[in-house]
């Protein structure tokens, strides 16, 4: 009777030729490599640290941190309030360039993309030539030249330029008018809130009615719904004071100034990302087949339909990833606030870390700070992606 | 007989309004009464945009480029050693115009550009010295173009430009005989694009590396990658460049020191290769897996697959996204003014802060402004027309 062969592992391979074992062994050289490299690394910083002063520790957070901040959202006081609080206040003031600039861009682009593909020979080249000169310039060129030849030149305050409804333009800033909240702001807050409830039943119930101007325009009138009960509550409380801006002296009083510094971060970075969103806008209608829009209109639905239902939904399934990165660039290249002193997270943590010393601590904080912000856009427009995606079998 | 019909005459002229001048505007400007409305708003603002252009240029003084014209290129580089940069141009523009004669293309329209960017250069009112060097760098274009059409040397050619980034190199830095000038004292355009050819040269293959071990079939491997990264993808390259002035000598053993522009170079390095990382990643994915088991079959091993077979095809179809990376990167060299280095943006602040020109701020950026655009435009046209030659999306 003839013997089976020898089951595959007990075959003479010599381990140094066992594939399986040289898979171990080349991860196992690689972690050491990279481990050496890292105690090397890791050595020569401390011994570094330890010239300059000061070991690895993240206690210098708490003490006060004695320098001014030109912007804060937030009270601050640099006598008694601690180098994280001022970290704190960097991040706020971070996001809210951030925030606004995500929406101003994505209106501009979109406007601008539209505009590219305009049947109006005028209308397309002026988007182009706008395209064209935002985006091969360098980001920090632009916002210098807002800055010291756009905001800085602007009028005196005393000789600001006057925009009807209260605004003011000058070289110190834009000043808009405002609301001051009253006691019975709270209150209306609550009842504004009961009115997106109270909005989004009249959304689903008017989703039964087969009106088509009723069903079409559901949003709409939800929208209205809302704005009726927000408006009625505002007349019966008086929830806030406006305050109107007004030359005082050498600065305004009165209403909510921008400073020029936050006003030249903010139009740089829209106008610099809003030309590389309008590109995506672009790419995005083109990218939604001909045929598509021609058989949408055959079956009957009306131009806006066809946006609605049929345009729209599969552009956006090419717009979101590009854009998704837009953003993020964004919220990175906020960080050039600092070419023009806007007291973001990254020009504070800057002021940290030269007052300190503790320059790793500091830059790993404002590592984990922006990954935050990035991982927060990005699982923001993953979401809104999923929700346009492809459904495949 | 009246009711014979006439033989068929000509077709008749389209009507005048729809035709020519008139039937251009009417199509394009005027189809619809809020087009009509949009092209006379467009017209203001154009008429606006213009009018203050015009007002710029008749008021500007553009002499704060002029005398400045040696810092805005070369920076604090030695004003006795500036011939070295002057002869590495010229070489560069006898490659150039030899590659026009040879490769036509791509190199046709960087000719084109050069020549006319020199020519130009020598018309306007800098120094007569500067003058007669643009012209004598056009003269090399031309002699170049000359040697290129006789010889159609082809091999020589790609020698040569391998050759050349290394010996202008050796020019610029100075070894043996030549004194050295270090990096330090570069400054302006020069480090601009020292800054950019250097990170678009050490990021590409490290990103390529980073791509590959990414989709390795090694865990540890594969996750160091992904970990690389997308941490240095979530941060602004300005912390990354902050880091490398500031830590690089710290990592770094007890009395070496780096100069900043190297420092510079390296966080370019690091930062750029993440995002060439991406980009290849989505190259590699493009390419389907008979291709790599054809290669197998044939009996190469793992290496020669990823070398001959699958990198080419990877890296022909992510010309267009690798070459904006590298427009970005070029743009984003002006982020080592922030970090104190004498580039091209930190030169215009300086030569605008200047007690003699102040307050000419506006020509300034405008000229460094139209550098950098000229530079970026040039690299993504040529993208576009290096596209078409190799026929990406085609095949």
């Amino acid at each position: 009777m003839a013997s089976p062969p020898p089951p595959l592992s007990q075959s003479s391979v010599p381990f140094y030729r066992d594939v399986r074992v040289l898979r171990v062994l080349v991860q196992i050289a690689f972690v050491a490599l990279v481990l050496l490299v890292g105690w090397f690394l890791w050595n020569n910083v401390v011994r570094g640290m330890a010239r300059i002063g000061g070991a690895f520790s993240f206690a210098f957070l708490e003490n006060a941190a004695s320098f001014a901040l030109s912007e804060t959202s937030l009270p601050y006081d640099p006598a008694t309030d601690s180098y994280l609080y001022a970290f704190f206040i960097g991040v706020l003031n971070t996001l809210r360039v951030v925030i606004v600039g995500i929406i101003l861009a994505t209106l501009l682009g979109l406007v601008a993309g539209i505009a590219r593909l305009s049947s109006n020979w005028l209308i397309a080249k002026i988007a182009q030539v706008y395209v064209e000169i935002f985006r091969n310039t360098p980001l920090l060129i632009q916002l210098f030249f807002w800055y010291f030849v756009g905001i800085l030149k602007l009028p005196r305050v005393r000789d600001s330029i006057e925009i009807p409804g209260g605004i003011y333009l000058s070289n110190r800033g834009l000043a808009v008018p405002w609301f001051t909240p009253n006691e019975t702001f709270t209150a209306w807050l609550v009842i504004a809130g009961a009115g997106i409830l109270a909005a989004f039943g009249v959304y689903k119930l008017l989703g039964r009615v087969e009106k088509p101007f009723i069903y079409e325009w559901r949003g709409g009138w939800a929208f209205l719904v809302w704005l009726a009960i927000a408006l009625a509550a505002a007349v019966a409380l008086q929830p806030f004071t406006p305050s109107v801006p007004e030359i005082r002296g050498f600065n305004f009083g009165g209403g909510v100034t921008l400073s020029p510094e936050y006003a030249a971060l903010l139009l740089g970075l829209v106008v610099y990302t809003g030309a590389f969103i309008a590109e995506i806008v672009r790419a995005g209608i083109q990218a939604v087949p001909r045929g598509m829009v021609e058989a949408a209109r055959a079956l009957g639905l009306s131009y806006i339909q066809t946006l609605r239902l049929v345009v729209i939904p599969l552009a956006l399934r090419v717009i979101i990833p590009p854009l998704t990165n837009q953003y993020l660039n964004l919220s990175k290249n906020s960080s050039l606030a600092i070419a023009v002193g806007y007291a973001d997270l990254f020009y504070v943590s800057n002021t940290i870390f030269n007052q300190t010393g503790q320059t790793l601590q500091v830059i790993l904080m404002i590592m984990v700070a922006y990954l935050i912000i990035s991982l927060i856009i990005s699982t923001a427009m993953n979401g809104l992606n999923a929700r346009f995606k492809l459904v495949e079998r | 007989m009246a009711t014979q019909t006439q033989p068929r005459s000509e077709p008749l002229p389209p009507p005048v309004t729809e035709i020519g001048v008139i039937g251009w505007l009417r199509k394009n400007l005027f189809s619809t009464w809020y087009n009509a409305l949009l092209t006379l708003i467009a017209l203001y603002v154009v008429y606006a945009i213009v009018s203050g252009i015009w007002n710029l240029v008749t008021t500007a003084d553009w002499d704060v480029i002029t005398a400045n014209i040696r810092l805005f290129m070369v920076g604090p580089y030695p004003a006795d050693q500036t011939w070295r940069v002057q002869t590495s141009v010229a070489i560069f523009a006898f490659l150039v115009g030899a590659s026009w004669a040879i490769w036509q293309g791509v190199a046709r329209s960087a000719a084109i550009l050069l020549g006319a960017v020199l020519l130009t250069s020598a018309v306007l009112p800098f120094a007569a010295g500067e003058r007669v060097w643009f012209l004598a760098s056009f003269a090399m274009l031309a002699a170049g173009f000359a040697v290129g059409h006789f010889t159609q040397a082809r091999r020589v050619l790609v020698w040569a430009w391998l050759l050349s980034l290394p010996v202008i190199g050796i020019l610029l830095y100075g070894v043996g005989g030549i004194p050295r000038v270090q990096t330090d004292q570069w400054g302006g355009l020069l480090l601009t694009l020292t800054l950019a050819i250097v990170g678009i040269a050490a990021s590409f293959p490290l990103g390529v590396l980073l791509a590959v071990g990414r989709q390795s079939t090694y865990p540890v491997i594969r996750g160091f990658c992904i970990g690389y990264i997308e941490l240095i993808r979530g941060v602004p390259l300005i912390t990354v460049l902050f880091m490398m002035q500031i830590m690089l000598p710290l990592f770094l053993p007890e009395g070496m020191t780096v100069e900043r522009a190297v420092r510079a170079m390296v966080g370019f390095t690091i930062f750029t290769a993440a995002y060439v990382a991406e980009i290849v990643r989505g190259g590699l994915q493009a390419i389907p897996r008979g291709q790599s088991e054809a290669a197998r079959a044939l009996g190469l091993n793992g290496p020669l697959t990823l070398l001959l077979i699958i990198l080419p095809q990877a890296l022909r179809a992510t010309i267009p996204a690798m070459v904006g990376q590298f427009i970005s990167l070029f743009k984003d060299t002006s982020l080592v003014a922030i970090v104190g280095l004498l580039d091209l943006a930190r030169i215009a602040n300086a030569a605008a802060n200047q007690p003699e020109f102040l307050g000419h701020l506006t020509e300034v950026y405008v000229f460094i402004a139209a550098i950098y655009f000229v530079f970026a435009y040039a690299m993504s046209y040529g993208s576009r027309r290096l596209e078409k030659t190799l026929g990406v999306g085609e095949r």
